[in-house]
């Protein structure tokens, strides 16, 4: 079974069309990134895809629910990193965790293992005992991505994870994400060109709410007969007359 | 159950913030304080301790108003609430996660109220418990309120409307500073078509021992409680389902 199947997801805000007729199949375990310039539709149809914004027209299959008709199911296999950091800020690293648990039904007791499993997993045990709020921004967003994981989610949506992060806390998460390679299905959202190549089996482009191309990095600079991906991306996002 | 977890999380959240101490339990002791030493000095009946103490009660819970829009606001000024969203939490479970933890707090807030007046005074009796327990509308009125504004307005905003118009309006309006028969007027008109009076005329019925005194201005605290709570739930519940979060 595929992870998610979209079929003419649509999304209008009013005459606006922001995503539009979206078709594509991710497979399980895949680490797929979604890019696009600013307002392509990607945070959009992330939003649909985990139940928080309703299609207009379309459907998706998550591990075979529908995002319209059983949403509920739908959010009990998924999990969100949002692009900004959500972290509950007076709480201590270990209650965030604990707490997102137990809002995915774990026991306080299962919780609170779990929350022991994620802090060694992320190397967190140093600053467990710590109010969110103090962590710098590269924990925090490590945090995020902890409490993401954190109810063992089938698919996981990771909304510009690395956005604003310096270098090196953004390679430290990049390793974070390899080693969930295989293990859940990923779906990226990046502006980071470099870090969608170096992270994703496969790769679909947007523009203007449309699915432009979809494929490894290397199938899309064939495609578009060029040797970087950038040049790739610029090429395919062009074509829909995006001003770059 | 996802709802107690939801709870106690907003528990620890609000019990963390030392603003929210400050304001919900400090400012109306220090008042207290403040008016009885007035009342030392210069005798005003408006301040005595067994009318003050029902005023400044109802004065403390209109800061859970401030806490609550706060709370909720800012989780979704922060994407927070997007997570929580994305979770297979429902609408109630959301509602009553919100609200739980305010009912100890403001409780607690009113006996410690009530607590510092027995110091001051006030004779320990069980009529204030009859007290407390007409206070529970008017904590139902200000969480409701505060679930609508934090389900409406950004975090300064709540501020705004919550910490300082609706503390000045419930504090004006009610009858704790000033006798509203000595305005008179529109001003009387108002504050009798709105709940604050009410909420604390019927403590102070319930302090003094007046417990047939204590209905007719309950109904209206109880009226708009309901009115205001259903209001709540059905904008929180539209805003849980719309795209603009």
């Amino acid at each position: 079974m595929s992870a998610i199947i979209t079929t003419d997801l649509t999304k209008k805000y009013g005459v606006r069309t922001v995503v539009d007729r979206l078709s594509m199949t991710i497979e399980q375990g895949e680490l797929f990134s979604l890019l696009g310039v600013n307002g392509a539709g990607k945070t959009t149809t992330i939003k649909m895809l985990c139940g928080l914004s309703k299609p207009t027209s379309g459907d998706a299959q998550l591990l075979g629910d529908s995002i319209v008709s059983d949403p509920y199911a739908v959010k009990s296999k998924i999990n969100i990193s949002p692009q900004e950091t959500a972290v509950a800020p007076n709480l201590i690293v270990a209650e965030n965790l604990e707490t997102i648990a137990r809002l995915y039904g774990r026991s306080k007791k299962e919780a609170a293992e779990k929350a022991d499993e994620m802090i060694r997993r992320f190397g967190m045990s140093d600053i467990a005992r710590d109010r969110a709020k103090t962590l710098s921004g590269g924990w925090q967003r490590r945090l995020s991505i902890a409490m993401a994981l954190i109810s063992d989610p089938q698919i996981l949506f990771l909304d510009e994870p690395t956005l604003g992060l310096d270098v090196l806390a953004r390679r430290e998460l990049w390793g974070v994400i390899r080693s969930l390679k295989g293990k859940v299905t990923i779906i990226l959202t990046t502006h980071y060109l470099e870090e969608a190549e170096a992270l994703s089996d496969r790769i679909a482009i947007m523009a203007k709410g449309r699915l432009k191309a979809v494929g490894t990095a290397q199938e899309l600079m064939a495609g578009t007969h060029t040797q970087k991906f950038e040049d790739a991306f610029v090429a395919l996002a062009a074509e829909s007359g995006v001003e770059l | 159950m996802k709802s107690l977890a939801f709870a106690a999380r907003n528990r620890k959240e609000l019990l963390r913030d030392p603003l929210n101490l400050a304001f919900g339990l400090g400012f109306p002791l220090v008042l207290m304080l403040l008016l009885s030493a007035i009342q030392a000095n210069i005798p005003v009946s408006l301040f005595e301790i067994e009318k003050l103490a029902p005023g400044l009660a109802v004065f403390g819970l209109s800061f859970i108003s401030l806490f609550s829009g706060t709370l909720i606001a800012k989780d979704r000024g922060t994407s927070f609430l997007m997570r929580l969203f994305a979770s297979p939490l429902s609408a109630s479970d959301f509602i009553l996660g919100y609200t739980m933890p305010l009912f100890p707090m403001a409780i607690l807030q009113s006996m410690v109220c009530f607590g510092a007046a027995f110091f001051l005074g006030m004779a320990v009796k069980v009529n204030v418990l009859i007290a407390l327990i007409t206070l529970i509308p008017a904590a139902v009125l200000f969480i409701a309120i505060g679930l609508l504004a934090g389900s409406l307005l950004n975090d300064k905003q709540v501020g705004g409307i919550c910490g300082a118009l609706l503390t000045n309006l419930s504090a004006w309006l009610s009858g704790t500073w000033f006798d509203l028969n000595l305005v008179g007027g529109a001003f009387k008109t108002v504050a009798d078509a709105l709940p604050f009076v009410h909420a604390v005329n019927a403590a102070r019925a319930a302090v003094s021992g007046n417990y047939a005194a204590i209905f007719p201005d309950l109904w209206w605290v109880i009226g708009y409680a309901t009115g205001i709570l259903a209001l709540a739930v059905i904008v929180f519940r539209r805003k849980m389902s719309s795209d603009a979060k």
